[in-house]
C-alpha cells in the first residue's frame, strides 16, 4: 500500500473519504476494532464514573503496560498480557477487605502502591527485552496500525461476553452503586457485583489500552461517560449518549489520525476532551439562563447584590 | 442490668386509634403484631449491646427507637430487616424470620446526602426501589405495550405525588435539597406499597423547618396508608404527636411502651440506674436533662 498516495486525497467528502480508507484492510481493522473498544469502554466506563471508581480504572490501566511487556519479553501476544493483568489486577483490588473507618484511603494506598511497583516491573521487561524500546509509545500512548483480524475477533468476543453480564446485572449493579445500604437491605448481592464488576473494568480497560494506549485509556472510559452524564441526568439515554460519543470520538480521531502524522492517542484524548468541555459548557450556560432571562436587560453587569454593600 | 419493664402488647390505644375502613376486612385480634420481639439482645464482637427488649408493633403504627447515641439504635433496625442477627431472643417480622418479608418491608437508611454531583434524576432513584433488585436491563419497550411497566409506572407517579415530590422528581438527586432527598427516599421505600417502614433518622441533617414537615410526612403516611412505621430518632419532638410506641434503649437495657410511660423521670432514672429528670416544656415539648451520656432528646432544640 502507498501511503503518499493514501495520504493524497482529503476530499472533504466524507463518504469518498471513508472509502478510501477503508480501502486498506488494517483500516478497516482500525476501525472494526476501535468500535468495539469503544462501545464496551463507554459502557463500562459509564458505570465506573457513578461508581467513582476512576482510580481503580487508572490502576488497572497501569497494571496493563507490564502485563503487555511481559506478554511480548515471553513471546506470546500482546493482547493476552493485557487481560491476563488487567483481570488479575481487578481481582487483587477486589481482594483487598475495606472493613472499617478509613477501609477506602488504605484500599487506595495499598492499590498506589502495588500500581508503582507494577509500573516499575513493567519498565524493567522493556529493558530486558533489547529492541522493543520502540514499541514503548505504542504501549503508552496507543497505536492502530497493525491491527491482525484475529486481534479483531479476539477483542468483539471479549466485549461481547463483557456486555452480555453487564446485561444481565445492569440494573442490581446501578441500584448498588446508587444506593448500596438499599440495595444490601433488598437482598442484592452488593459485594458480590462489586467483584464482578471489577472484572469487568478490568475487561474494558484490556480492550481499551489496546487502542489508546495504556495512559490515555481515560479518553474512552472516563471522558465520553462523563459527558453524557452532563448532557442529561436520565440513565438509559446518558448510556446511550457515552457510547455514541465514543464511537465518534473514536471515528473522528482515526479519520484524523489516517491524515496526519500524529498520533491517534492524541486525537481520541483530545476529541473526547473537546466533547466533555462542551457538554459541561452548554450545562453551564442552561443553569445560566433563566437567571438572565428574569433580569432587565440593562442591569449593569457588577451591579450589588441584594441587601448590598452600603 | 436491664431495667426493664415489659410494655404493651398491641395496645388497645391504636386499635382504636385508626380508623377501622383503612384496613383489610379481618376480626378484630387476629392479625398478628407486624413485628415481635420476645426477650430479643444482640452481640457485635462479643460485646452485648443490648437485650431484653420486648416490643410488639401493631399494624399502622408509629413507633420511634430513642436512646443516646452509640446504644444500637440502628442496629435494632438492622436486625429487623435480617442484616444483623440478634443473638438471643425471638424476633419476627411480619410474621416471618427477619429478611424474609422482601418487598413488604421498606428500609431509608441512615445517611448524610447525596454527592452533589451525582446525576441521576430523583425519580431514577424512586424507580429503583420498585424494580432495583431485579436481574437484567429493561427492554426500551414503549409503555403503553406492557401492562406492568404502566402499572410501575402510574404507581411511580402516585407515590411521588403522596410524598410531594412532583415538582422536583426530574431533577438530578444531586441538586437536591436535604430536604428533598429525603422525601424522594421516603418515596423511594413506599414505591412498593411496604407494610413496614423501616426509618433511620430520617430527620436528620435537616434544618428544624424540613423537620418538622416530614415527620408530618412520615406521619400522615403512617395513618392514612396504614403503613407500620419503626423509626430511630436522635429527637423525639418533631415525631411526639404521631408516636404510638416507644423503644427507649440505654446502657445495655430498653423500655418499651407508650411515651407517656416511657419518657418519664422514673422510667428513664430506672434504666439509666441513675438520677435523670424528663421536663415538659410550656410548648409540650420533652427534655430530659441529667442522662450521662450525650444528650438525646433535647439536643439541637437550642439550634436557631
Amino acid at each position: 500500500m502507498n501511503w503518499a498516495e493514501a495520504n493524497a486525497g482529503w476530499s472533504w467528502n466524507p463518504a469518498a473519504d471513508i472509502q478510501q480508507i477503508w480501502a486498506f484492510p488494517f483500516m478497516v481493522n482500525a476501525f472494526r476494532a476501535g468500535t468495539v473498544v469503544a462501545v464496551l469502554a463507554a459502557v463500562i466506563g459509564w458505570y465506573m464514573v457513578l461508581r467513582k471508581q476512576s482510580f481503580a480504572g487508572h490502576t488497572l490501566s497501569v497494571i496493563s503496560f507490564p502485563g503487555a511487556a511481559c506478554a511480548t519479553l515471553l513471546g506470546v501476544s500482546a493482547g493476552l498480557g493485557y487481560f491476563a493483568f488487567c483481570v488479575g489486577g481487578a481481582l487483587v483490588i477486589a481482594a483487598i477487605p475495606r472493613s472499617g473507618q478509613g477501609g477506602r484511603s488504605q484500599e487506595s494506598a495499598l492499590t498506589g502502591t502495588v500500581q508503582a511497583f507494577l509500573l516499575a516491573c513493567g519498565f524493567l521487561f522493556v529493558a530486558l527485552y533489547k529492541g522493543f524500546l520502540g514499541g514503548v509509545n505504542a504501549l503508552l500512548f496507543g497505536s492502530f496500525l497493525g491491527i491482525t483480524t484475529t486481534q479483531v475477533i479476539t477483542l468483539a468476543v471479549v466485549a461481547a461476553l463483557a456486555l452480555g453480564i453487564l446485561a444481565l446485572i445492569g440494573r442490581p449493579l446501578l441500584f448498588a452503586s446508587i444506593d448500596g445500604d438499599v440495595a444490601a437491605a433488598r437482598r442484592v448481592p452488593v459485594r458480590a457485583l462489586s467483584v464482578v464488576f471489577l472484572v469487568l473494568l478490568g475487561a474494558a480497560t484490556a480492550e481499551a489500552s489496546q487502542i489508546t494506549g495504556t495512559l490515555l485509556v481515560f479518553a474512552l472510559l472516563v471522558m465520553p461517560a462523563a459527558a453524557a452524564q452532563q448532557i442529561t441526568a436520565r440513565p438509559a439515554l446518558s448510556l446511550v449518549a457515552a457510547v455514541l460519543i465514543a464511537v465518534l470520538v473514536t471515528w473522528c480521531a482515526l479519520v484524523t489520525a489516517y491524515y496526519s502524522p500524529y498520533p491517534i492517542g492524541f486525537y481520541v484524548t483530545t476529541f473526547a476532551f473537546g466533547v466533555y468541555a462542551l457538554a459541561r459548557t452548554g450545562r453551564a450556560l442552561a443553569a445560566i439562563r433563566p437567571d438572565v432571562s428574569e433580569e432587565p436587560a440593562n442591569t449593569p453587569v457588577g451591579h450589588a447584590p441584594l441587601g448590598g454593600t452600603p | 442490668m436491664s431495667a426493664v419493664e415489659p410494655v404493651g402488647r398491641v395496645s388497645d390505644v391504636a386499635r382504636h386509634r385508626v380508623p377501622a375502613q383503612a384496613g383489610p376486612a379481618e376480626p378484630p385480634g387476629a392479625a398478628p403484631a407486624v413485628v415481635s420481639l420476645r426477650g430479643a439482645g444482640v452481640r457485635i464482637g462479643g460485646r452485648e449491646l443490648w437485650s431484653g427488649v420486648d416490643l410488639d408493633v401493631g399494624a399502622g403504627e408509629f413507633t420511634a427507637v430513642l436512646g443516646p447515641n452509640g446504644v444500637g439504635k440502628s442496629t435494632l433496625v438492622k436486625v429487623l430487616l435480617g442484616l444483623v442477627p440478634s443473638a438471643v431472643g425471638e424476633v419476627r417480622v411480619l410474621g416471618q424470620a427477619p429478611g424474609r418479608a422482601g418487598p413488604r418491608v421498606g428500609y431509608l437508611p441512615q445517611r448524610r446526602s447525596f454527592d452533589a454531583s451525582l446525576r441521576i434524576r430523583g425519580i431514577d432513584i424512586v424507580r429503583l426501589g420498585m424494580d432495583g433488585d431485579r436481574w437484567g436491563v429493561p427492554l426500551p419497550v414503549p409503555t403503553r405495550f406492557s401492562a406492568r411497566r404502566r402499572a410501575e409506572y402510574d404507581r411511580i407517579a402516585q407515590v411521588i405525588e403522596l410524598v410531594g415530590a412532583t415538582a422536583y422528581a426530574n431533577r438530578p438527586i444531586g441538586e437536591c435539597s436535604g430536604g428533598e432527598q429525603q422525601r424522594l427516599l421516603i418515596a423511594q421505600a413506599l414505591v412498593r406499597r411496604p407494610e413496614l417502614l423501616l426509618l433511620d433518622e430520617p430527620l436528620d441533617s435537616l434544618d428544624l423547618s424540613h423537620q418538622g414537615a416530614v415527620a408530618a410526612l412520615i406521619g400522615r403516611i403512617c395513618r392514612q396508608e396504614r403503613v407500620s412505621v419503626v423509626m430511630v430518632a436522635h429527637d423525639v419532638n418533631p415525631i411526639l404527636p404521631w408516636l404510638d410506641r416507644v423503644v427507649y434503649i440505654a446502657e445495655g437495657g430498653a423500655v418499651a411502651g407508650r411515651p407517656e410511660e416511657v419518657i418519664t423521670t422514673q422510667t428513664l432514672s430506672r434504666l439509666y440506674g441513675a438520677p435523670v429528670e424528663v421536663l415538659r416544656t410550656s410548648d409540650g415539648r420533652l427534655v430530659v436533662v441529667g442522662q450521662p451520656e450525650a444528650p438525646a432528646l433535647h439536643a439541637d432544640r437550642h439550634v436557631s
